[in-house]
């Protein structure tokens, strides 16, 4: 019998680069099937060609062993194709129903909306696959693994027998994660079958019936969870010998230098986001704050770094009150901010290498003398910094958007690392990076901390905070539920913390 | 530091064209690319709306049309006929924007020969004529462009040369017995002033409340053009009830370079130092560090520690002081005393010209030199070539449209489309 999804020989090329290299691939009814590989390594663009978002060089698909041909969404919805995106693509204030409608809505007297019909299959499915959802909620007022599962649902009520689900863990608990899993295990035993695109060992190894490992564009291994380990398949993903945990001397403690008490912080909808929370972060030591994304770390960093401001509460660094200060002030006492959004915060893409390398210190000397900017001076800093933190690219004078992320990223370590810092705050140092690049980051962070630098790390990823953390902090809505010394910490006590649940024996900060 | 090995690519490496050794030379290519295709849309398109502008010559003019009506009998003669009407009338533009070649060279001769030096001034005069039209364009040109490059869309540029003549115009005519030295740099500096404080308003408004810029000169704009009614009908009107202010004194005039009729005066020398001031400003400062990362991301020069309501405030201010001398020069070199209708637009089409000149000064003076020559050549083209000067204007909107759509000139000629970054400045203020 031939696989109920085949792939032969798909390439996908555009402008000098090749994106997909004659990529075999075979789906088996029932299967979970993983694509892992890191991030530009060509999963994407796969799974755009075969939901027909692209049309593939060179290749076929074949489903149950005919040739098809996928022209756009539609048509790969036709053929029982469907995909969970890893950005939601639903209306915040639409109702389940009205989301699950949109684009195959059922009219009723020529010209309503019949909602109840759709209202009634959606309860069906969701009993049948155990997803949890109620037809009449608000999009919004769901939480992220609900809204997750609302996407499911939309892509049941087409009808799909093949799910894709891009990245679908990123924003999720390693609760919801294993509720994911769940759900996945449901679809299998009703006889969808699933791909699962991941650069998560960990998932990987636990759900997933066959692995294939993409590089480059080229399929580089075909192995299962029973064969591999975590370790071959981080050396398969990245095409050498990968140091998964990092090296690191035990801590020496030196004094206070970021000291919090009571920061009340509001977000932009003037919602209470960070609430009453109180820490220090001593020189060498790196404190780690862990919790699912949107629960006030955003805005805990921006108050910190003087891009929000502070409700009630002080901030002091170093000794200095900066509880008022501008960014800049905050920057020149000796602080370092690696934001969260490189493009959008840490970078000018439009700007050249060379500029955002004096993004904050482009009017001091030597950059800066008199009425005019010191271009041999930028120049000079610029080339020292791309050498010293091996940033890869053409030239200093090159837009810094020419740049991979991983080298973006690094222009801005080099920037913050490169001046003389008592603290550093870093948001997602490593967000979307390949295996590579976060190796040489976090390598990057723990030797500014052995040298005696405080560092206050925000991650979402429990493997960073993990590996890094000295201490660490759970934020679960606006507050630090926890602060345990990272020794004590295991993944299962730092779950239950980021969901909200506090567990007796967890000292409460 | 190396902890990467040499030869490992990362896949998000692979994404970039032409991966590793071969890279440099395909992005020095790609950067001479970019260099050269910010001049060829730019070049392509003024070239496809003079094409089209033909065609609209030619479907207009009776004479075509009816020798096109006889097609059959005569097809050369209606295509000769054709021919001849857009030549001619494009041939009427080029001497009217440039003045005629074999004249100036008479002009040259009979100077030489007999030192009377009028036939070639006359020669000289509509060349002469186009720089002084060119000249407003290049301020209120730089005043948009400049706004463009900090991220804030001064469509107030008409209503700052308004109250920049204005103020100059006052300064100019209340004042007397002062000596040019003083008097005129005081006239130029009201333009500046009151040119500044009319961006500054819209400026503050939006850096304090969030208020977008383009409603706010706007408003502004109608503000300008009421407050020069209500100035030229009461306080500053001339002593016979005319709506138009009294006469500047000699001491404010900027001084033109030749004795009459050509009236190129030091202003447009002013202009072009102006668009250098505005390049080195923004290019070879902080503060125009400052402006342009404000301008191609706000949020990165926040984070940067730039204080964005100042910048804000800041290029609003110069923007308007720029648009302001717009209209001084005109009143100081050109008109010597303010009428109603003193500017013919310079504001607004400054916009088109920053677009253009990829709101770089050296391109707003190309792209001012440009729509100086075309004004200047329009009149001669309707008494010579019977071609009414609306059709200049057709032409200039066609420009406008290619430029704000350069996806219509790169499908015309298949050029490839470029990096993104090339047009971002243009859009970046409506986000």
């Amino acid at each position: 019998m031939p696989p109920l999804l085949e792939l032969r020989g798909i390439t996908k090329r555009f402008p000098g680069v090749l994106a997909n290299d004659s990529i075999d691939l075979e789906l088996n009814k029932g299967e979970i099937l993983a694509l892992l590989g890191e991030n530009g390594a060509g999963k994407t663009t796969l799974m755009n060609v075969l939901y027909g978002l692209y049309t593939p060089d060179e290749g076929e698909i074949l489903i149950h062993g005919e040739k098809v041909d996928i022209h756009g969404p539609n048509d790969a919805i036709d053929k029982g194709i469907g995909m969970v995106h890893q950005h939601f693509m639903l209306v915040p204030v639409f109702t389940v129903t009205e989301n699950v409608m949109l684009g195959v809505e059922s009219i009723k007297n020529g010209v309503f909306l019949d909602r109840k019909i759709a209202s009634e299959r959606i309860e069906e499915i969701s009993a049948q696959f155990g997803l949890d959802v109620e037809p009449d909620a608000v999009v919004e007022d769901l939480s992220v693994g609900a809204q997750q599962r609302v996407e499911i649902i939309k892509v049941l009520y087409r009808e799909a027998d093949i799910l894709i689900f891009d990245e679908p863990s990123a924003v999720l608990t390693p609760q919801e994660v294993g509720e994911l899993f769940n759900v996945f295990h449901a679809l299998i035993d009703q006889g969808k079958s699933l791909i699962f695109i991941t650069h998560k060992l960990n998932e990987v190894m636990e759900i997933a019936d066959r692995i294939q490992v993409l590089r480059q564009g080229k399929i580089v291994g075909t192995t299962t969870p029973a064969e591999a380990t975590r370790n071959s398949l981080a050396n398969m993903m990245v095409g050498r010998e990968v140091m998964l945990e990092v090296d690191k001397p035990p801590a020496n403690y030196g004094d206070v230098v970021l000291d919090v008490n009571d920061l009340k912080v509001y977000d932009d909808r003037n919602l209470l986001t960070v609430d009453q929370v109180s820490f220090e972060v001593r020189a060498g030591e790196i404190l780690g704050v862990a919790g699912v994304q949107g629960n006030g770390q955003t805005e805990l960093v921006e108050a910190l770094t003087g891009l929000r401001q502070i409700d009630s509460g002080t901030v002091s660094i170093n000794g200095t009150d900066t509880t008022s200060y501008s960014p800049r002030q905050i920057t020149e006492i000796g602080s370092a901010h690696v934001p969260e959004d490189r493009q959008k915060d840490g970078l000018v893409l439009s700007f050249s290498v060379a500029d955002n390398l004096v993004l904050n210190t482009y009017y001091q000397p030597p950059f800066s003398k008199g009425l005019n900017l010191q271009q041999d001076a930028i120049e000079k800093a610029a080339q020292e910094r791309v050498d010293a933190f091996d940033v890869r690219t053409p030239s200093i004078h090159v837009p810094v958007s020419n740049l991979s992320g991983g080298n973006q990223q690094k222009v801005i370590v080099a920037r913050e690392f490169s001046r003389p810092i008592k603290l550093l705050i870093a948001s997602q140092p490593t967000r979307g990076l390949d295996v590579g690049s976060i190796e040489y980051i976090h390598g990057q962070i723990i030797k500014k901390r052995n040298n005696g630098t405080a560092v206050l790390l925000v991650s979402p990823e429990l493997d960073e905070i993990m590996n890094l953390a000295d201490r660490i902090a759970v934020m679960f809505k606006g507050k630090f539920i926890a602060i345990l010394p990272a020794e004590e910490a295991t993944r299962e006590k730092l779950g239950l913390l980021m969901a909200g649940i506090r567990e007796s024996e967890i000292v409460p900060a | 530091m190396s902890d990467e090995k040499e030869d490992i690519k990362t896949p998000d490496e692979l994404e970039q064209p032409g991966a590793e050794d071969e890279r440099p030379l395909l992005q020095e290519i790609a950067v001479r690319r970019g260099r050269f295709s910010a001049l060829v849309i730019p070049v392509l398109a003024v070239f496809t709306a003079f094409v089209i502008g033909g065609f609209i010559i030619a479907a207009t003019t009776p004479a075509v049309l009816a020798a096109w009506s006889n097609v059959f009998q005569a097809p050369i003669e209606a295509l000769r006929i054709t021919w001849q009407t857009v030549w001619g009338a494009y041939l009427a533009l080029f001497e009217g924007a440039f003045g005629n070649p074999k004249l100036i060279v008479e002009g040259f001769q009979i100077w030489f020969s007999t030192g009377d030096p009028n036939p070639l001034l006359a020669a000289l005069r509509p060349f002469s004529e186009s720089l002084v039209i060119s000249t407003p364009y290049i301020f209120a040109g730089l005043a948009v462009a400049l706004g463009f490059r900090g991220g804030l869309f001064n469509i107030g540029a008409e209503g700052q040369l308004f109250v920049g003549g204005l103020a100059s115009a006052f300064v100019g005519y209340s004042l007397s017995g002062w000596p040019m030295i003083i008097h005129l740099p005081l006239a130029i500096l009201a333009g500046l002033v009151a040119g500044g404080l009319w961006g500054a308003i819209p400026g503050f408004l939006k850096a304090r409340t969030g208020a977008h810029e383009v409603i706010n000169t706007i408003m502004m704009n109608y503000i300008a053009f009421r407050l020069t009614d209500y100035l030229l009908t009461g306080p500053m009107m001339r002593q016979d009830g005319l709506p138009i202010t009294p006469q500047i004194k000699p001491s404010a005039y900027l001084p033109t370079l030749l004795p009459p009729p050509v009236r190129l005066h030091w202003g447009f020398f002013i202009a072009l130092g102006a668009a250098a001031l505005v390049y080195w400003f923004l290019w070879k400062t902080p503060r125009g560090f400052e402006i342009r990362m404000t301008g191609a991301n706000p949020h990165g020069a926040r984070y940067a520690g730039i204080r964005i309501a100042f910048i804000i405030v800041l290029t609003m201010t110069l923007s308007g002081a720029l648009a302001g001398m717009a209209g001084t020069v005109q009143i100081l070199a050109v008109d010597h005393q303010l009428v109603r209708a003193f500017s013919t637009g310079y504001g607004f089409d400054s916009i088109a010209l920053a677009l253009l000149g990829n709101s770089h000064p050296l391109g707003v003076v190309l792209s001012s030199l440009l729509f100086g020559f075309m004004r200047g050549g329009a009149s001669r083209m309707q008494s010579v070539a019977g071609t009414p000067v609306e059709i200049i204007r057709i032409i200039q909107g066609m420009v406008i449209i290619f430029i704000a759509a350069p996806p219509i000139i790169r499908s015309i000629y298949r050029l490839k489309p470029p990096k993104e970054e090339e047009e971002t400045v243009i859009r970046s203020s409506w986000g």
